[in-house]
């Protein structure tokens, strides 16, 4: 009796629970894309009010002296693409050449430790290897090239490029892995070497989830925040020639950080610093974009390669 | 027969090419680790700083970092698990859920800085929350959900499909099966994601800086809403903005912040590992 009862309640209840409990999952399903657009209405809301406040011919002029109304962005859009684009010529040939190493060549022991090794650094916090770039990286550098001062672009573009790696490492280990073993079996069928079975057809079958893989190393790379601002130094200088890649510059990410927890808020300096925000939003949205329509693409026709 | 040569020299070049990317790696963590040892007393653990952090312990940042990956893991899991059900066990391939997928992806690429500015003009200004570890945790947390969705979303679709048909065929519902059989299985998978989200919550610095850390405050929080200092923002405090600071102080705490972090994703890969070699499936 008792459990006829059980079954009966159970066969009620559940119709009611069932669709709360739906309708509350599909609300968190689709947070995401609230949340989303809720970041970049705020970010609107406080970057918009600098565009009508500075004109723009201050805010692309090349000087930022935010206490002098001076809002050239500029500088630190430079100073951004070239840490970016430094680390990443940097990490590409490394994270290329690690991935080919952990996927076709290493013995398993090797694999083993390399794995987990590129997991912890992938772990490390941003502000730890800050720290540790301006007390081994920096001076380092500074001897090295023989320049006044250790805190360059450079030195946060090396930094940029560990950090860049695991993300490189792993999306290009997935776009090896996907190419077909018969790929290889038929270079190797030809007399190809492993080598050139490794150059001529995986890694040419596997470049855009390589492409992707940079992608999201760069997306890594132009936001990232601490460890930049610890040991590039920081001065807001147009980077025009080729030795201000040996000497500070200053990050849009680095730019925010290091002035935000001084303005007032409401200030014209404080619409200008939501305004760079704005701008990393943009591109870090496109950069995704892009990187996520190739993902997409591949994964509709089996496998990221 | 040159090109066997070629080879050799290759595997060579991709040895020492592994060799470059993980000897700094060692020897970063070897340095941190050596140096700071020296700094790490029973006191430096449990004191407050004194004479201008120079001195004393550094409690009051090792309690906030605590609450605060706290305070993200109560806000992040309950969204990042559901959001993962609703794509692995309710969602159909339309482009809402595609969308879904881009948001995320999005969400994962957003700098952490601009977090900090979002979290600023959302919580701090506009909710009123101020300073304060709700709104440095809320912050944090949307940070870390898409960690924990796709990890959630990955374990969940690794439970073969036969578990659900079974349990349908017994007469449970969608959500029963879900909540007795399907959640139960992918539990540890759901766990590791979430780990590895929270530590990265509990190392970033930038989120933090306008939402929630307070430079110098030689207290406990005494409630959410009262800000706190943090590991790493105490980290980037003291190695730039304090001069004179001593060297050791430095490394002791990016020391006990690494440990924090990395015994986190020591924990994370064990359950990973356990589990998989005990699933029956």
């Amino acid at each position: 009796m008792s459990t006829q009862h059980g079954t009966r309640t159970t066969h009620h209840a559940p119709r009611w629970s069932e669709f709360l409990i739906e309708t509350l999952v599909r609300v968190l399903g689709f947070s995401s894309i609230g949340l989303v657009l809720l970041i970049f209405l705020f970010l609107l809301r406080e970057g918009l009010p600098v565009f009508y406040q500075v004109e723009p011919a201050n805010l692309f002029s090349t000087r930022w002296y935010p206490t002098f109304g001076l809002f050239g962005t500029l500088p630190l859009i430079l100073g951004s693409i070239i840490v970016t684009v430094v680390a990443i010529l940097i990490a590409l040939p490394l994270g290329v050449m690690t991935a080919v190493f952990v996927r076709e060549v290493a013995p398993n022991w090797a694999r083993e430790i390399l794995k987990p090794m590129i997991e912890v650094l992938a772990g490390i916090p941003s502000v730890v290897l800050g720290f540790f770039g301006m007390i081994f990286l920096a001076p380092l550098v500074r001897q090295a090239l023989n320049v006044p001062t250790g805190l360059t672009a450079f030195t946060g573009a090396v930094l940029l490029a560990y950090m860049a790696l695991p993300t490189i490492i792993s999306v290009a280990e997935d776009a090896l892995d996907a190419v077909p073993r018969s790929y290889r079996d038929a270079g190797l069928a030809m007399g190809a070497t492993k080598w050139q079975t490794i150059w001529r057809v995986v890694v040419p079958a596997a470049r855009s989830g390589i492409v992707t893989a940079v992608m999201l190393g760069m997306g890594r790379a132009i936001g990232e925040t601490m460890a930049v601002m610890m040991v590039t130094g920081n001065a807001a200088r147009m980077p025009l020639t080729l030795d201000s890649l040996f000497r500070p510059v200053r990050t849009m990410t680095a730019t925010i950080a290091a002035e935000m927890g001084e303005v007032a808020q409401g200030s014209v300096h404080y619409h200008a610093l939501f305004g760079i925000g704005i701008l990393l939003f943009v591109l870090t949205f496109l950069i995704n974009l892009f990187a996520a329509a190739t993902i997409f693409k591949k994964r509709r026709k089996g496998g990221l390669r | 027969m040159n090109r066997y040569l070629v080879q050799k020299l290759g595997f060579a070049l991709l040895t020492v090419t592994a060799l470059v990317v993980v000897l700094p790696i060692l020897f970063l963590i070897g340095v941190i680790v050596v140096r700071g040892l020296g700094a790490i007393s029973w006191e430096f653990l449990t004191a407050m700083p004194r004479n201008g952090m120079k001195e004393g312990g550094i409690l009051p940042a090792i309690v906030g970092t605590v609450l605060l990956t706290l305070g993200t893991a109560l806000a992040a899991i309950p969204v990042g698990v559901g959001g993962a059900i609703y794509l692995s066990e309710y969602a159909r391939d339309t482009w809402l859920t595609r969308a879904i997928r881009l948001a995320i992806i999005n969400l994962a690429g957003i700098p952490s800085v601009v977090y900090g500015l979002f979290g600023l003009g959302l919580f701090v200004l506009f909710l009123h929350l101020g300073t304060s570890i709700v709104a440095g945790s809320l912050t944090l947390a949307i940070m870390t959900l898409p960690t924990i969705i796709s990890a959630a979303e990955e374990a969940l679709r690794a439970v073969p499909t036969e578990f659900r048909t079974v349990s349908a065929s017994l007469g449970g519902t969608r959500w029963q099966g879900i909540r007795h059989i399907v959640l139960p299985q992918a539990l540890p998978g759901i766990i590791t994601g979430i780990i590895l989200g929270l530590l990265r919550a509990a190392g970033e610095t930038a989120p933090i800086l306008f939402t929630v850390a307070a430079f110098y405050l030689p207290r406990l929080p005494r409630s959410p809403l009262d800000e706190t200092m943090a590991l790493p923002y105490h980290l980037y405090v003291i190695s730039t903005q304090v001069p004179g600071m001593p060297l050791d102080v430095q490394y002791g705490t990016a020391l006990v912040l690494l440990v924090l972090v990395l015994s986190l994703n020591v924990v994370a890969t064990m359950i990973r590992g356990y589990f998989r070699r005990r699933r029956q499936w």
